[in-house]
């Protein structure tokens, strides 16, 4: 039976990615379409949580106990393990997450297995034997679906694409060793730091709150912290913030930072600037607070609210906490 | 010490006039080119290196003939020279076969780093460079908040961004890394770069200059082909609410609710 591959990203913890539960739930729904067998790849110097997780996705994976994976960079040696499992024929489907790590695997697996890659894909079915791919180009202004002329190839998935969904059924485990030497050269860890208040990945955060120019600095950026606590969301940033230092560029968000689905994108003092806009327009619903309403983003918000947020925010967050009683 | 950078002419996102033409490939007559942003980033991060300890930079690019007009701004910026990689085969190129002839340009090179943007504007996948470590068998280091040659100790150290922090990476030189925004703004041309960047070299290099195989690469050998286009749907009306900061909040608070999103 063909199989449906997905490859099991880490958190720091040793835990699966939340990417991946996404990607495994998607690789399900094409390998139901496909008559086809979903399973799993794990890559870790203990992949045991990742690999029981997954398994709760699809009905097999593939857990490779790697020891070469400790101190050292996760995606090529995942990649070329990835490659040994999967084999050669050009007809094979592997989907991984569209963040840093996923796209990390997506490169180095192509070079290696010769499959060709479609990339941040927004949706995935199967058709005429094969996955048709949905992406999003030229800033949003475009949907393509493409497919692979082999039939088979690596789709990266953003987060977002589908809602995660365990399967009725646990899978099997398959625990692996390593099945050769490593070809690609293996880089060190040498030292991991955790920053203090590391903000949690806007990629899959289910609401942002994101500031612009016109929350005007660091201070500005503690009003926008304390509504995303309210929501229960993330803080994000337009570049403008970003390079006036008031918020880590990790946070940033536009066409040099990351592409968000959010379920609710909240813009605070947000021109809206097309090098924005690619990032975060397919945001289930969109609200803007600014002073000028004809900002940009009021031709794509679905509510605008015109006025000073640093007086509208405040009323903002008195009225959530009315209202959570 | 020799640094490339990978470079790639984008259609300007500013100009918001992408379309695709009737092959469904990227119309590039459609829109002024510019260099992708975030190689703008990899190239200032190139020129702070050399600036602080000596060397070279050149730019390559695997670009249509025209190519070599968007590459003069990033010349402009001080980097020392450029090649393009120019067939007509190449129209069409996907990710493996863009990948496998910039790796064969890097091999008639020899070099200390090679750095490459995050991701290109309008591909946007940011799969190529890794593509390009691993044909090439280089280390490879991504997400680069800071980068830090030893000439020294011929190694090199690399801030990885991390979703809780960063990691310190160490390997050794010839290593491909990708850059992030957090290296730091690139700089703007100044008037004696733009004038120095008319008299740099810009070498063109055919497949045939590179041994490679054409067979097997371009638009003729894509693994991808799209299958159909459609317009995103469109966005509903927008609710314009003016009022005091009370109502603002309120307005907001109800459509949320209205929404299910709180």
């Amino acid at each position: 039976m063909a199989t449906i591959w997905v490859v099991g990203e880490l958190n720091g913890d040793g835990s699966l990615a939340r990417v991946s539960t996404e990607a495994a739930t998607l690789a399900r729904t094409l390998a139901t379409a496909a008559g086809a067998e979903a399973a799993g790849i794990v890559v870790a110097a203990d992949p045991s949580s990742a690999a029981t997780e997954l398994a709760t996705y699809v009905s097999r994976v593939v857990s490779i106990t790697d020891p070469e994976a400790a101190g050292h960079v996760w995606a090529s040696i995942a990649a070329e393990r990835v490659a040994e499992v999967i084999g050669s024929d050009p007809g094979t489907t592997v989907l991984v997450g569209a963040g840093p790590d996923g796209r990390d695997v997506a490169g180095a697996l192509s070079a290696l297995t010769g499959l060709g890659v479609l990339v941040n894909a927004i949706g995935v079915t199967w058709a005429d034997g094969g996955p048709a791919v949905e992406m999003s180009v030229f800033g949003g202004k475009l949907i393509t679906t493409s497919g692979f002329t082999s039939k088979g190839g690596i789709i990266t998935i953003r987060p977002n694409t589908v809602t995660a969904e365990v399967a009725g059924t646990i899978g099997r485990i398959e625990p692996a060793a390593p099945s050769g030497s490593l070809s690609l050269p293996k880089v060190a860890i040498t030292e991991q730091v955790v920053e203090a208040g590391a903000a949690a990945p806007i990629e899959e955060a289910r609401i942002i709150v994101s500031g612009g120019r016109g929350v005007g600095g660091a201070a500005g950026f503690e009003l926008v912290a304390s509504v995303a606590a309210a929501l229960n969301g993330a803080v994000g940033a337009t570049r403008a913030a970003v390079d006036a230092g008031w918020i880590p560029y990790a946070q940033q968000i536009g066409q040099t930072g990351k592409i968000v689905k959010p379920e609710l994108y909240l813009a605070l003092g947000i021109s809206g600037a097309i090098q924005h806009k690619v990032g975060m327009q397919t945001a289930g619903t969109i609200v803007a607070v600014n002073r000028d309403p004809d900002a940009p983003i009021a031709e794509f918000a679905d509510l605008v609210v015109v006025g000073d947020l640093f007086e509208v925010v405040p009323a903002l967050l008195l009225a959530l906490e009315a209202r959570a009683g | 010490m020799h640094i490339v950078v990978l470079t790639k002419p984008v259609p300007d996102p500013a100009a918001a006039a992408e379309r695709l033409g009737p092959d469904h490939r990227l119309d590039r007559a459609a829109s002024p080119a510019v260099v992708n942003a975030n190689d703008e980033y990899a190239l200032e991060a190139a020129l702070k290196l050399v600036e602080a300890s000596g060397g070279e930079i050149t730019l390559l690019t695997m670009a249509p003939a025209g190519g070599a007009d968007t590459m003069r701004k990033a010349l402009a910026m001080g980097a020392t020279r450029g090649i393009q990689v120019t067939d007509p085969v190449l129209a069409g190129s996907d990710v493996r076969s863009t990948a496998a002839v910039l790796a064969a340009a890097l091999g008639e090179l020899t070099f200390d780093l090679v750095l490459a943007g995050a991701d290109t504007s309008d591909g946007g996948g940011g799969v190529v460079p890794a593509g390009i470590a691993a044909l090439l068998r280089l280390p490879y280091l991504s997400n680069a908040a800071r980068i830090e040659p030893d000439a020294g100790s011929g190694r090199v150290k690399v801030r990885r961004i991390t979703p809780t922090g960063y990691d310190v990476l160490e390997a050794p030189m010839p290593a491909l890394i990708v850059c992030t925004q957090a290296l730091g703004e690139p700089r703007y041309p100044s008037l004696k770069g733009i004038m120095a960047a008319r008299s740099k070299e810009i070498a063109a290099r055919a497949l045939a200059d590179l041994g490679s195989d054409p067979s097997g690469l371009g638009g003729a050998a894509s693994t991808t082909t799209v299958l159909e286009t459609r317009r995103p749907p469109a966005r509903g009306a927008t609710t314009v609410v003016r009022g005091t900061p009370g109502e603002g909040a309120a307005a907001i608070v109800n459509f949320l609710a209205t929404r299910r999103i709180i």
